[in-house]
């Protein structure tokens, strides 16, 4: 049985908005369209998209928060909105730009509200407070006050509370947003022994590219609501990942260079953007073939941002 | 000096717009305040059972007065204003002394944007009530109304004086909640909102206008009902002028030295 | 059985954990209760400046109404201590916070109103129990088995109903985050009209009062049979003891309402 599973799902909002001093007009947002696929218990799904793709619409229509216009939805074997508390002990949620600890009281006490709200039992408790203590290296702030850790340890803490009455599957919106490298390290490895000790099934949503890569075995694109792209990270990758572009700033405006293996996609006075294959050629021997063309000022190398990665997805599809 | 003058117009614009840009809280809240005059109108005419008068009050200036009060509690913000605590508290502050204009003067100008369109959404939708349904007497005199209006702007000015005194104690103390409290509570009282100042015992009565605050609500009030009449309005009206005056440099001054120490300590 | 044992759990340990947070600041914690305190003698100023007026107000002395005062205060001021941070419910549906309690394996409801105890407002406790000691001192009242149980027991019934239209009011916010303000005019003005007799009141409000919006269930009706009094207007005398089921006639309400709400919230998106 799957861990989820949507089938036809959709959602629409009913928007208001002033259209002059005193009118209203009534718009309907598609934020999710005939959305169907299924995750298998166990797995690590990344799922991305620009914003306002409808990431965050689907992860609160997954976990219980909103009830689906239209379509099936099973988490757990169970219908999020209709049996929300039950479903809501076996699953996590953590969103990295939410508090869900309470911030007043020290890390320590939300973890013993949350073993009495998740009735988490005493063995279970000690157990997961033990590991997270040592993998996330808790104890230096276990006592502090919620409002005075910063953020990385903050993201320490949640994920602990997320984790502590190990859900079966673990749903995790921008965990990683505003940490450095070291902190986003230590939650993938939390996340990956999670996975592979007890099973947890994950869906991630990040617009780190690095943390989907790292963790992800498969990938959901999602753009205006519906799924564009539905596989592994090799895919992705061979199809759009290896494009990078070269930014020149020629001493003097001049027109679109010719270049073996690039293409010059945009110009504007002297600055000129050319996309070429990463595999294929580096960036250090574009420059010198753009330098001998026209004298250069500046360069910069640009990575396939994610949004690039999703637009030229779509524009595929098309 | 025209130019400033436009300066500070544009503010009180600003402010004024701040609080228009929430119709719907402020419908809730002019829902909230006649459904407690109501209450206290009910309450208050009980008394009139007994007595005919009491003081220079009778019914029929009891019930103007306890819907015009409703209608000028949001006026007078006599529920509490923290705006400038919290910009000292977050910091926010800083920005504001770099600017040309002083603070002070910045958040007066604002406060009369928001008291105009209190008067209006806040002030008019009870005081209507209590003329349509429960014959609330309205002044006949146009100079009755210049002096209410005039007072009532005094008032504006006296009450944001105090609050601008309870919000600079953010200089010194982090935690200014209880207070507050306390302080608003004293405020309704003595003010003349929760009952009429001439319902007082004399000598508690003296307490309270030895006070600011009947300045900020019984004054006008009484000039309105008609119970501060002729040459006693402009007694009234000095009085009001000089608490005002006299908060706000004691305002000005404490401020002074709060952004000294904020200057000298960092914050 | 459980349940109960985890509930109690819950909040014992939610209470001890806001105890220690608020207790360490000696200093401000004690000006904090005495401001509580104080607060609660001056609402009662008011009522002591209306009786240096009048003898009888709507036929009702003044040690009578500070026992109308004291039992709506002592209900009021426990309702409050439990779920006073109901007010700032509102904010969570700005800030988009609700979310976060939907996620949880317990009712919102019920974490909402075990997310916080504000040790200060016990101060208005011992302000009520104070105009009670006064009013109880001036009253010569016949004490017997059944009215004794009537004044200890009105209080948790007060809280019920009390509770129940703060959850009922509150839930405007559902549907309009800006418009709370509303529920102010039932909650505290729901407090302001159970301090007085009903009879102050013009009949179509003393009506709405004993059927539709149950204050007078609170003190009044309670306050009648403590005293002794029979009723200035009339009312059917076994109206006096239908508070306990007043309460949980409107605890169904709220409880409707505020899943309603829920489920409103869910469809909508907050």
């Amino acid at each position: 049985m799957p861990a989820i599973e949507l089938e036809h799902v959709g959602k629409d909002f009913v928007v208001r908005r002033a259209a002059g001093r005193f009118r209203r007009r009534t718009d309907v947002v598609h934020a999710v369209s005939d959305l169907s696929f299924s995750v298998e218990p166990g797995s690590l799904v990344g799922y991305i998209g620009p914003n306002g793709a409808g990431k965050s619409t689907t992860v609160k229509m997954l976990t219980g928060i909103l009830v689906p216009s239209r379509g099936r939805i099973s988490v757990a074997g169970l219908v999020p909105t209709r049996q929300r508390t039950k479903l809501a002990g076996r699953i996590g949620v953590m969103f990295g730009q939410r508090v869900q600890l309470w911030w007043d009281l020290p890390l320590i006490e939300s973890f013993e509200l949350l073993r009495h709200i998740y009735r988490i039992p005493s063995q279970i408790y000690e157990r997961n407070l033990s590991a997270f203590r040592q993998l996330l290296d808790l104890d230096k702030f276990l006592w502090t006050p919620v409002r005075q850790l910063s953020l990385g340890q903050r993201i320490r803490g949640e994920l602990t509370a997320a984790m502590l009455h190990d859900p079966e599957i673990l749903f995790l919106d921008e965990p990683t947003i505003g940490l450095d490298v070291i902190a986003r390290q230590r939650v993938r490895e939390v996340l990956l022994s999670a996975n592979r000790e007890r099973g947890m099934t994950v869906l991630l949503t990040s617009h780190d590219l690095t943390d989907i890569e790292r963790l992800c075995s498969r990938i959901l694109i999602i753009d205006r609501g519906r799924l564009i792209f539905d596989g592994d990270v090799d895919t992705l990758k061979a199809r759009y990942g290896k494009e990078r572009v070269l930014v020149v700033d020629l001493e003097e405006p001049g027109p679109a260079l010719q270049l073996d293996g690039a293409r010059v996609i945009r110009v504007e006075g002297p600055r000129q953007w050319i996309a070429f294959d990463g595999e294929r050629l580096s960036a250090a021997q574009l420059t010198a073939a753009a330098a001998a063309q026209a004298p250069l000022r500046d360069l910069t190398v640009q990575e396939p941002e994610i949004e690039d990665v999703v637009r030229r997805i779509y524009q595929e599809r098309l | 000096m025209l130019a400033s003058l436009r300066t500070d117009l544009e503010i009180a614009r600003r402010g004024y717009l701040r609080y228009a840009a929430y119709p719907a809280a402020t419908a809730a809240g002019a829902f909230t305040n006649i459904i407690f005059g109501l209450m206290r109108g009910s309450v208050l005419l009980a008394l009139f059972a007994e007595r005919e008068r009491i003081g220079a009050y009778d019914a029929a200036a009891t019930i103007a007065y306890v819907w015009l009060t409703q209608g000028l509690l949001n006026v007078v913000a006599l529920w509490g204003w923290q705006e400038l605590a919290l910009r000292v508290r977050t910091g926010d502050i800083a920005t504001d002394l770099i600017r040309p204009i002083h603070p002070m003067r910045t958040a007066l100008a604002t406060d009369y944007g928001r008291a105009a369109y209190q008067l209006i959404f806040r002030g008019i939708p009870p005081v209507a009530v209590g003329v349509l349904a429960f014959h609330a007497v309205l002044p006949a005199d146009p100079l009755v109304w210049l002096a209410f209006l005039a007072s009532l702007a005094l008032a504006v000015a006296v009450s944001f004086g105090f609050r601008l005194l309870y919000n600079l104690a953010a200089f010194w103390t982090t935690d200014t909640r209880g207070t507050m409290i306390l302080a608003l509570v004293v405020m309704s009282v003595f003010s003349g909102f929760v009952i009429p100042i001439q319902f007082f015992p004399p000598w508690l009565a003296a307490i309270a206008n030895a006070t600011p605050f009947p300045a900020m609500v019984q004054t006008p009030v009484d000039i309105f009902v008609g119970v501060t009449r002729g040459p006693a309005i402009l007694v009234a009206l000095a009085g009001q002028l000089g608490w005002a005056a006299g908060m706000l440099l004691t305002s000005y001054w404490v401020f002074a030295l709060g952004t000294r120490r904020l200057v000298v300590q960092g914050g | 059985m459980d349940e109960v044992r985890n509930l109690l759990a819950l909040y014992r340990r939610l209470i001890e954990a806001r105890l220690r947070a608020q207790l360490q600041y000696r200093t401000s914690f004690a000006l904090e209760i005495s401001g509580t305190v104080l607060i609660s003698f001056i609402d009662f100023v008011a009522i002591l400046v209306i009786f240096a007026n009048v003898q009888q107000l709507a036929q009702w002395t003044l040690p009578e109404v500070a026992l109308l005062y004291a039992i709506s205060g002592l209900a009021f001021a426990f309702t409050d201590l439990v779920i006073g941070h109901l007010d700032d419910f509102p904010g969570l549906i700005r800030d988009g916070n609700f979310d976060l309690l939907l996620i949880r394996p317990r009712g919102t409801l019920f974490q909402l109103l075990t997310a916080d105890f504000q040790v200060r407002r016990l101060g208005k406790v011992l302000g009520a129990l104070a105009v009670l000691a006064y009013a109880l001192a001036n009253l010569s009242i016949d004490w017997d088995l059944g009215r004794v149980a009537m004044l200890v027991v009105i209080v948790p019934v007060g809280v019920v109903i009390f509770a129940s239209i703060w959850v009922t009011t509150i839930c405007i916010a559902f549907w309009s985050v800006g418009a709370r303000e509303a529920s102010n005019a039932f909650t505290y003005g729901g407090q302001f009209l159970s301090q007085f007799p009903i009879n102050v009141y013009d009949q179509w409000l003393r009506r709405f009062l004993a059927y539709i919006f149950p204050i007078a269930f609170v003190a009044y009706f309670p306050a009648l049979f403590i005293l002794g009094k029979p009723d200035p207007i009339g009312l059917p005398d076994w109206l006096r003891f239908a508070s306990p089921l007043v309460a949980v006639a409107a605890a169904i309400v709220a409880s409707a309402v505020w899943r309603f709400g829920v489920r409103h919230y869910q469809s909508a998106g907050g």
